[in-house]
């Protein structure tokens, strides 16, 4: 085996008035979540200057919900923020509900809200455990897993599957919550505001927590919202934006609740932002349980959703191009309303908002995806510019980015 | 404020920018042209009855085979919303095919610049004064802009970069990585391997 | 024939306390698992009894993998430099009375030599790695070993001035006539120092900087595997051992108790080194990690100014009392 040239370590040598270290942090890399990249010059451990560099898991949904039917283009959404998969299943409805105009009876708006704040609470759950994890506290990770565990068995029994729901359908849910389903829930809203304590007591006033997070990252509302940052991150830093208050979706505006503020914008902040929000996704939760309404579970309006294979007749109707065995939204061409719509709904990572164009086809014209972690990422460069490693990496975690849906 | 007299707002502001009003769902939007279009989101953004602090989302969108005549080839759509007036507007930029470029608003909204790197790698669109126009989601020698209506669902065969990747395992297998394929002839089925996945394409 | 005793004491040493930090790893996953609502190792043998045999067997024949660019030879030395360093210095440890396999008079002093020794494995290991990471994870280790270092020898000072020895069996057997048969309360200040600075030394969290998972991937490990990983992991715990005995010596009164266990006399010994390898543990449980500003903050601006006024205070008492 023959060897090439063999080069020792690149030192820095310092070149005039600067010395720069140059650092590429993943795609792989245990603190990035997910393939995110970033290229950093290094002055000492001071960073100098971050690049983030996204695009590893890029999969075309845009192009690919141009060439699917409303129904089909669904389980992308699962694919983008795989943490708080029901949170943009929801979304997407709500969104294409507008669009095509369809309503949705009040009992689905409830099971909906219900489902969607439980995904926000697993993937604010995944965020303390990961974000811990980052910082150094090992045990808050597993503690947060336990209780994740109970809310994927949760969905599990609310719809079958554990991270990739496709729950929500257009013009209602799937299939109706079980009795089962409730008593559990009802328990376990009943057990997890102490659990919330357990973490609390091993990190909130930790003083090594309070030095890492405390001043670090520290982002202004007007600076915030320049950069386009949305969710927990920009409410820590004190401005008052939350869609589920503002543009009421769904049940929102049946229940009552409070949007957790910060002020100082700092990671602290928005830590304490997401606990507090998990408090009061607790309260909607309880609320909607109570409240739930009988009625159907979907709408009058709602497009048929038909297996393909168990519908060959109806089947030569509809365009099917991918074949067996997928859900088809069947309805004649030209049936739906022609224009373009813009619905953002608040998931558990910030403002995911939908933007489509539809021609009146069964398939969107055109379907923007306006990603928080997108957003967040880009904000990285910002936020983490003259801290040190460390504080990159406490960053990344309080930011709360998942790559599937910037990258989309 | 209601989303029309937003618009009318700015129909009396900018007369002569203001192409269409498109009302649809209760969201209105407002086709303009490219030029003015940083005057018009700063007037959108400063004006104490407008307040349009937030830059929902910027995106392109090609118009090749939309049935509604009057609009340009291309367009960037700009979802604009205040948080304290909680009022909404769509501003929609119309560009035509010889010249898909426009005017960058990063210098209104620092995160735009993600936004609009984003519309340049799919879309095509070129924003101007933009301080760091690279792609960002595709590799910088990507070939084409795939959200564009004729760039075909399943791409265009192969990356570019990925005769680079290939030399680079050509190098390797030298080196002795592969130990179980004979020395000269790694190189050839590495092709044949290509061959066939670019057949399949 | 002397030799040959020797010979059979070093190997008797060696077998016992590498023993030792193959359960020490059990005894960590375990007790962190109980911490963590976890089961710990469960799968060879007996409630995992057997996993740390498993686990070196499996770094025993795993493939040594090399970088092609690291610098070859310190490459291989680095951990080989932590582990000798380490182990020799178990030699001045006296486990009971006359259970020391060297009775010198700098027993101490040796010991420190040794684990800066030890960090030079460390910091060439980072180098000759060619990685960047590694590299970070060696320049941290070294700016830590150098701050901690004088921290802790400082902390220290107040028992040799107390003991009036260097002598480690000397020291043990001077704290048998004081209060409580142990240097804690009349040095709690330099107790205090130096536990935090044990902790900072055997880069355990909440100063496991060098090695910080999450931000440098492993540190100066990152590309090491195999045996030479193992090695690296044996020289931290043999360090950890290290360092538990010495607090154990220095603080705790080393092998004397409430009473004399017969047949076993290193018995208290043994118990309070693991009393302070739970202590280890469980702080690994609890803390997050510290930042290297901050980390070299504390040691700088607190621990030294600390073990200085210490150091200060017991030498005025002493010239007072004495």
């Amino acid at each position: 085996m023959s060897v090439p040239s063999r080069k020792i370590l690149e030192v820095p040598v310092a070149d005039g008035e600067n010395e720069r270290y140059s650092l590429r942090m993943g795609p792989q890399h245990p603190a990035t979540h997910g393939v995110l990249r970033v290229d950093l010059d290094l002055d000492g451990e001071t960073i100098m200057r971050c690049t983030p560099q996204v695009g590893y898991l890029h999969r075309g949904f845009e192009k690919l919900a141009e060439n699917r039917t409303y129904a089909q283009a669904l389980i992308l959404t699962d694919r983008l923020d795989y943490i708080g998969a029901m949170a943009n299943n929801v979304g997407y409805c709500v969104a294409v509900e507008r669009l095509l105009g369809i309503s949705v009876p009040m009992r689905a708006k409830y099971i909906r809200t219900i489902a969607a704040e439980m995904s926000r609470l697993s993937s604010h759950l995944l965020w303390l455990a990961t974000h811990a994890l980052d910082v150094g506290a090992m045990t808050v990770f597993l503690y947060c897993f336990r209780e994740r565990e109970i809310l994927l068995d949760l969905f599990e029994e609310l719809c079958g599957a554990r991270l990739t729901y496709s729950y929500p359908r257009i013009g209602g849910v799937r299939q109706d919550v079980t009795s089962r389903f409730v008593d559990e829930l009802g328990r376990f809203i009943d057990i997890f505001p102490s659990r919330i304590e357990e973490y609390e007591t091993l990190i909130d006033t930790n003083r090594i927590w309070l030095k890492r997070t405390v001043g670090v990252g520290k982002l202004s509302g007007a600076e915030a919202l320049a950069l386009g940052i949305t969710g927990a991150c920009l409410r820590g830093s004190g401005v008052d934006y939350d869609l589920r208050k503002h543009q009421p979706y769904d049940a929102y505006d049946q229940v009552d609740f409070e949007v957790p503020l910060g002020s100082d914008g700092d990671v602290y902040a928005r830590y304490r932002c997401r606990m507090e929000e998990m408090h009061q996704s607790i309260r909607i939760i309880r609320q909607c349980l109570d409240q739930l309404p009988p009625g159907p579970i979907i709408g009058p309006d709602a497009p048929d959703l038909i297996m393909a294979n168990r519908a060959p007749a109806r089947m030569a109707a509809g365009s099917n191009r991918y074949g067996g065995g997928l859900i088809q939204l069947i309805r004649d061409q030209d049936l739906f309303p022609s224009g373009d719509i813009y619905v953002a709904t608040e998931v558990p990572k910030g403002e995911l908002g939908f933007y489509f164009i539809s021609e009146g086809s069964n398939r969107p014209y055109r379907m923007h995806i306006r990603s928080p972690s997108f957003m967040h990422i880009s904000a990285l460069a910002v936020v983490a510019r003259g801290g040190l490693i460390a504080d990159l990496i406490a960053n990344i975690g309080s930011l709360d980015v998942v790559l599937g849906e910037s990258d989309r | 404020m209601e989303s029309m007299a937003i618009a009318d707002g700015l129909q009396a502001r900018f007369p002569e920018e203001i192409l269409q009003c498109f009302s649809f769902q209760g969201q209105v939007g407002v086709g303009i042209r490219p030029d003015r279009v940083v005057e018009i989101l700063g007037w959108l953004r400063d004006d104490q009855a407008m307040r349009m602090d937030h830059l929902r989302s910027l995106c392109g969108v090609d118009n090749a085979r939309r049935k509604n005549g009057g609009l340009g080839r291309f367009e960037v759509v700009y979802n604009l919303y205040s948080i304290a007036l909680r009022h909404e507007i769509r501003i929609r930029a119309q560009l035509t095919e010889e010249d898909p470029s426009i005017d960058s608003v990063v210098s209104l909204w620092s995160g735009a610049d993600w936004m609009e790197r984003e519309t340049y790698d799919l879309m095509g669109i070129r924003f101007n004064g933009h301080p760091n126009l690279r792609r960002v989601l595709l590799p910088d020698d990507w070939e084409g802009h795939p959200l564009r209506k004729e760039y075909p669902l399943r791409g265009r065969g192969e990356w570019v970069g990925i005769t680079d990747l290939q030399a680079k395992l050509e190098e390797l297998d030298a080196h002795g990585f592969k130990a179980d394929d004979p020395g000269p002839e790694a190189g050839d089925a590495g092709d044949a391997a290509t061959g066939k996945r670019k057949g399949d394409c | 024939m002397t030799v040959l005793t020797m010979l059979l004491h070093i190997v008797v040493l060696v077998v016992v306390v590498l023993l030792h930090v193959a359960y020490a790893t059990y005894f960590e996953r375990k007790i962190i698992g109980r911490m963590q609502v976890r089961m710990g190792p469960m799968r060879v043998g007996w409630h995992g009894l057997l996993q740390p045999i498993a686990d070196g067997v499996k770094s025993f024949f795993k493939e040594d993998i090399i970088p092609e660019r690291a610098d070859q030879t310190l490459f291989r030395i680095a951990p080989v430099i932590c582990l000798v360093a380490m182990m020799s210095s178990l030699a001045v440890l006296p486990f009971a009375e006359g259970w020391v396999l060297a009775d010198i008079d700098i027993g101490l002093l040796f010991i420190f030599g040794m684990s800066a020794l030890a960090a030079y494995g460390v910091v060439l290991a980072g180098w000759s790695s060619n990685s960047k990471y590694s590299f970070f994870g060696g320049m941290r280790s070294m700016a830590q070993v150098i701050s901690y270092e004088i921290a802790m020898g400082l902390s220290l000072v107040g028992v040799m001035l107390m003991a009036g020895s260097l002598n480690l069996s000397e020291i043990v057997r001077a704290q048998g006539d004081s209060l409580f048969g142990m240097y804690l309360l009349p040095q709690c200040v330099g107790f205090f120092v130096f536990f935090i600075a044990m902790l900072a030394e055997t880069n355990r969290v909440p100063f496991d900087l060098p090695e910080a998972e999450t931000e440098l991937v492993s540190g100066y490990s990152t590309e090491y595997s195999g045996m030479r990983y193992a090695m690296f992991f044996m020289a931290e715990y043999i360090g950890m051992l290290m360092m538990a005995s010495i607090g154990t010596i220095c603080f705790l009164g080393g092998w004397h108790g409430p009473f004399a266990v017969p047949f076993f006399p290193p018995f208290w010994f043994v118990l309070k080194v693991y009393l302070f390898m739970f202590a280890f543990i469980w702080i690994r449980a609890t803390l997050p990690r510290y930042r290297y500003d901050q980390l070299m903050g504390l040691g700088w601006k607190l621990l030294i100014p600390l073990a200085l006024a210490n150091i200060v205070v017991t030498a005025g008492v002493k010239a007072l009392i004495g």
